[in-house]
């Protein structure tokens, strides 16, 4: 979706806040934000993918206005409440008042470092050949789907060079919304700054995207 | 949001040792005791996952990766073509580093990563994120401008130098490379892990000079 996530190219923003020594974490709570999503998506009830949908159909303003472990906890609450783990009064109100779903299971401590060891590999196996090969010419796909996407604004209907194929990984697209895995082909996609943002664009700058098969087309020209 | 005020309330009243919560910190208390009252949460998973980013994982990693590749030119060539198996030998996998990629600076090409439609960083190798990484500023300006970012961060590359910028759209995690600093030859891979900033991996900055790093 077009939303406030998808920030490449944005201008005003200002300066970048780089912060000499920064901390870990700005305040206590932002380690048990990090904590609780992890903990949270540990159940297994919903894909990184959708937890990155949920994060960015925060209101523009909302997200914008955010910092990143507050969105992520907005975030969470939704998934929470759309999972049926949660409601809006048990929020509110911050105490238990009714049964939840059954979570398929619950992080225990013994198991953090294993899990957060063996992460969420999205490589998987299909069928069938990659279409693109190194070095083809390809052209992405304009598209403005309403759901997720990880075609950036700025790299849609531009002209590149296949890079590197990675194998066939969870398509997000589909993940995101409860649509299975759908395994596609993804590859590096690698774009010249003039091809993306136009002539006075510097041009020996080379920006890439990593990009699945179905957002690219052959390039005829 | 009226249900903040709320949260306000309930958590003041029982949150002794601290005399304000910010309306964040009071939604992120409610939301804990929440998840731990219905059994969804093990406060105790909580703690040893805070516990494993501040003390474990961190860009230390990184830059004993980094020493290992300037120090072992087998140990480079496993890298170029097989990031996560090779990171993986020296016990750095999981969790937002499932798919490594490692990038070389050299004189000709400086490597600068991102993640423009949300937060993805390579935590096996770097641990978590800095803010600015995730924050608009950074995340707007690095595919457009990034010669202007990294001037930013009081880089400045040759005219000529290619700038190539990864912008992370998948699961794949990119860790820089830097280029080896002059004079270091013979240097342990302990002493050559201490000129690599978590900057230098990311490609917001270079490795530090032997000089600066003894002043």
């Amino acid at each position: 979706m077009n939303g406030a996530q998808d920030l490449g190219g944005q201008m005003g923003f200002g300066p970048i806040g780089i912060e000499a020594d920064e901390p870990l974490f700005h305040g206590d709570w932002e380690k048990r934000a990090l904590a609780l999503t992890l903990c949270a998506g540990a159940m297994g009830h919903w894909s990184i993918d959708e937890s990155r949908h949920a994060r960015e159909t925060l209101h523009p303003v909302d997200y914008l206005s955010s910092s990143y472990y507050e969105i992520w906890i907005k975030g969470l609450e939704k998934l929470l409440s759309r999972h049926g783990f949660v409601s809006a009064e048990e929020l509110s109100r911050g105490m238990p008042l009714s049964p939840s779903t059954e979570p398929k299971r619950v992080l225990k401590a013994d198991m953090v470092a294993a899990v957060l060891a063996r992460g969420g590999p999205t490589n998987r196996d299909r069928p069938g050949a990659p279409r693109l090969q190194v070095g083809d010419r390809v052209r992405t796909i304009v598209v403005n789907p309403a759901g997720h996407t990880r075609l950036p604004r700025y790299a849609r209907g531009k002209t590149g060079v296949v890079e590197r194929l990675h194998g066939a990984h969870v398509f997000p697209d589909a993940s995101a919304h409860g649509q299975g895995e759908q395994p596609d082909w993804l590859y590096t996609v690698a774009f010249n700054a003039r091809e993306l943002w136009g002539r006075d664009a510097d041009a020996n700058s080379i920006v890439s995207i990593d990009a699945w098969e179905s957002y690219l087309t052959e390039d005829a020209s | 949001m009226a249900h903040d005020h709320d949260h306000d309330h309930h958590h003041r009243d029982h949150d002794e040792g601290h005399s304000h919560l910010t309306r964040i910190e009071a939604r992120v208390k409610a939301l804990e005791t929440l998840l731990v009252a219905k059994g969804l949460v093990d406060p105790a998973a909580l703690d040893q996952i805070i516990d494993t980013y501040e003390t474990k994982i961190g860009p230390r990693n990184g830059a004993r990766v980094v020493a290992k590749a300037w120090s072992d030119g087998s140990y480079a060539a496993r890298l170029k073509a097989d990031a996560t198996a090779a990171i993986a030998e020296l016990g750095y996998t999981g969790r937002q580093g499932e798919h490594m990629v490692a990038v070389f600076n050299d004189a000709a090409t400086h490597h600068m990563v991102v993640c423009t439609l949300c937060s993805c960083y390579p935590w096996s190798v770097l641990g978590l994120p800095p803010v600015w990484y995730k924050s608009a500023p950074y995340r707007s300006r690095a595919v457009l401008d990034p010669r202007g970012v990294l001037a930013e961060f009081g880089v400045t590359l040759p005219e000529t130098a290619t700038l190539r910028v990864w912008d992370s759209t998948a699961e794949t995690r990119y860790l820089v490379i830097p280029q080896r600093p002059p004079n270091t030859d013979g240097w342990s891979e302990d002493r050559l892990a201490a000129l690599v900033s978590r900057d230098a991996m990311i490609g917001t900055g270079l490795a530090l000079d032997p000089e600066d790093a003894a002043a």
